[in-house]
């Protein structure tokens, strides 16, 4: 049985590419089944996201099920496989293995260690699951993906740091004042960055905004948007002792914030840390503001520095990760293998011993004076042949299980002995659990 | 059996002291998890010889600078397992497990032998003094590893140099908060321990307060202190001058319990 693989990324496919192939997820039930009914595709499982559509799925017949899923995949968009075709990858056994880890552990997203991917392939699989498209080796396949992502998640540090700048807002925030569950934000000016910054402050739990700014209007509106708190310019400092983090970027041409706003503001906190951030170009907020005790001021190009160095640690951490896959993907790939050697031992045996009792029973029935004990004595004797002569195989073939090199003796085996075996799969034969 | 408990105690702090410095280069849960766990068992067997030894001795092990030093960081430990586990901070562990170690190797490098107890030392007002001194030393040891702590990570920010370390080490507010509780349970206690021992010294030799180098350093050790508390209560003293004075403070409890005699001697 081979795992395998066809697909298309951001990485091949541009998005107007991508958006023709993407699987809406309420109407994921029709496709799965389609999926699973081609010939010889006998598990299945569509992965949908903005950035990769990608189709799992297992079959006996690598290039076959290939080219039926490819040509499934343009079909159902209604697209010529031609047009579709050089932006599709492909894989098989391992490299299909390694390709999905990668893909879990978010190695292979457009932000390398994205935590987002994760999630969506969970969500894809639901489905496949619901509708039972995926099967026993999908599930295992899949579940030990999760369990990869989770490692490579727990043992680099390929998600930790931020590669945004205003995740890095965040981040660094954190550093400082520790929980942000009950944390103010102040707004101050408009702007693109400030705004999104919130919003990563809003979602790391922070509780409450308060926007100040030059037109009222523009305060209110925005302060509804958050459903926050709206504060009028020339009342700024009056407000600002509540707020533990401010995020600043008036198009103003002079300093907003002095160091002796802060300072004030400062003892009436007495002295509880606040967190600063000027986005602003020419700046809102004196840099002599991050001498003042317990006040910590950054500027753009400071998050920028940290992003940049977190991209550098990201490869580094991705080297790591990359490790963790290889010994994960031998473990996995045992597995698959051992699946395929019992019941070819089974079907083997039984080849045999069919052979055996036809050709016993033919020699029996034309042998008149046959005493009962004689023909016992052959039944042992021809038993006793076939078990020496299968012997060697056996072994030869359980060895190669723990090995990982089966498929080869398996497909040799089947061809040669015309063996007709149909998976059956013993969770039992699981070499380990996650 | 004590001598085996302690060899054993040495052993696994030492493990554990490696495990945490360790932590500081590596990011490794299992790392962490094992840090700990070495230390808790380094801990346990820590117990059980002091516990062995008291039951020999037939008082706490509190009588001599073996006894008090090994006493000392066996209440470090066991605050910092308290915080460790509360606060999740096992960077404070890389700062605070090698002063218990060298406080132990010192322990085991003294020559100690369990002594017939000197009559001055036969009243429970010694016992109370020396018990709860010791929990506020160890107190305000914490305080002084977060502190110190507290100052580098002030440092990284001040100057945004966000290496590897200033990753690891605790967000600002977890450390204030930490050292504030230690400061909460620390003062009152070496409070008592003044006055418990004022009244002791009455008992055994007739006078409240004899001015003698230890009482006299454990007075300045309690005013600064007492100054951090203050202006932390009254104008919210934090962040670095608090960090300061706090390590000022360790400081001058270091020279009173190592460096001052009582001019009783036994």
């Amino acid at each position: 049985m081979n795992i395998i693989v066809i697909g298309l990324s951001h990485k091949t496919a541009t998005v107007e590419i991508r958006e023709r192939v993407a699987f809406s997820p309420n109407l994921i039930e029709q496709p799965l089944h389609e999926l699973i009914s081609l010939d010889d595709i006998i598990e299945g499982v569509i992965i949908s996201t903005c950035n990769r559509v990608e189709i799992y799925a297992t079959t006996r017949d690598i290039a076959g099920g290939i080219a039926r899923v490819k040509r499934f995949l343009a079909d159902h968009h209604h697209i010529p496989l031609e047009t579709l075709e050089p932006h599709l990858y492909c894989y098989h056994s391992e490299a299909a293995i390694r390709h999905v880890f990668r893909v879990a552990s978010s190695l292979d997203s457009m932000v390398v260690g994205e935590p987002q991917i994760l999630g969506q392939i969970k969500t894809s699989y639901g489905y496949a699951a619901e509708y039972k498209s995926s099967g026993i080796i999908l599930n295992r396949f899949l579940h030990k993906a999760f369990s990869v992502a989770k490692r490579v998640r727990t043992e680099t540090r390929i998600a930790s740091s931020a590669v945004s700048v205003a995740f890095a807002a965040v981040e660094l925030a954190k550093k400082i004042l520790g929980d942000l569950t009950d944390k103010t934000v102040m707004l101050i000016g408009a702007g693109e960055m400030c705004e999104l910054a919130a919003k990563h402050f809003l979602n790391s739990g922070a509780k409450g905004v308060m926007v100040s700014n030059r037109t009222f209007e523009r305060a209110e509106r925005l302060a509804a948007d958050f459903s926050g708190e709206a504060i009028r310019f020339e009342e700024l400092f009056a407000h600002l002792h509540r707020a533990d983090i401010v995020l600043s970027s008036t198009g103003a041409p002079h300093i907003i914030i002095g160091p002796t706003d802060v300072e004030e503001v400062i003892k009436r906190r007495r002295f509880k840390p606040m967190f600063f951030i000027d986005i602003a170009v020419p700046r809102d907020i004196d840099q002599k503001v991050d001498d003042v005790e317990s006040a910590y001021l950054f500027t753009v190009d400071d998050l920028q520095e940290i992003v940049q160095a977190n991209m550098a640690q990201r490869s580094l951490e991705a080297e790591k990760a990359e490790e963790i896959i290889d010994q994960e993907i031998g473990q996995f790939f045992k597995w698959l293998s051992s699946l395929e050697v019992t019941p070819t031992i089974v079907a083997l045996r039984n080849r045999f011993d069919d052979i055996r009792r036809t050709e016993l029973e033919k020699t029996c029935s034309g042998w008149k004076d046959l005493s009962p004990d004689a023909e016992k004595r052959l039944e042992a004797l021809t038993t006793a042949i076939m078990n020496k002569l299968l012997h060697a195989p056996t072994t030869a073939l359980k060895r190669a299980g723990q090995g990982g090199r089966v498929d080869l003796y398996v497909d040799a085996l089947r061809q040669l002995f015309e063996l007709e075996s149909t998976l059956e799969v013993n969770e039992d034969l699981d070499l380990e659990e996650d | 059996m004590t001598h085996f408990f302690f060899s054993l105690t040495l052993g696994l702090y030492g493990c554990a002291t490696a495990a945490y410095l360790a932590c500081l280069l590596r990011t490794s849960p299992l790392l962490t998890i094992w840090a700990s766990r070495l230390l808790s068992a380094g801990f346990i067997a820590h117990i059980l010889s002091t516990v062995h030894l008291a039951s020999k001795a037939h008082h706490l092990p509190l009588t001599n600078m073996q006894e008090s030093l090994s006493f000392f960081s066996l209440l470090i430990i066991g605050a910092f397992l308290i915080f460790e586990r509360r606060y999740k901070v096992t960077t404070l562990g890389s700062f605070v497990t090698p002063v218990a170690l060298v406080m132990l190797s010192v322990a085991s490098a003294l020559h100690g032998e369990i002594r017939q107890l000197h009559p001055i030392l036969q009243s429970y007002w010694f016992w109370i003094h020396a018990l709860l001194a010791f929990i506020s030393y160890a107190a305000f040891t914490i305080a002084f590893g977060v502190s110190v702590i507290y100052l580098i990570q002030r440092h990284f920010l001040k100057t945004k140099h966000f290496g590897a370390l200033f990753q690891k080490l605790p967000p600002l507010e977890t450390l204030d908060e930490i050292s504030y509780r230690c400061f909460a349970v620390g003062f009152p206690l070496l409070t008592v321990a003044i006055i418990s021992g004022a009244i002791w010294s009455e008992k055994a030799m007739g006078s409240y307060w004899v001015w003698d180098p230890k009482q006299t350093w454990s007075l300045i050790t309690w005013f600064i202190y007492a100054a951090l508390l203050h202006g932390r209560l009254t104008i919210g003293w934090r962040g670095k001058r608090a960090a300061m004075l706090s390590i000022i403070g360790f400081v001058v409890l270091l020279i009173t319990f190592f460096g001052m005699k009582h001019s009783i001697s036994w």
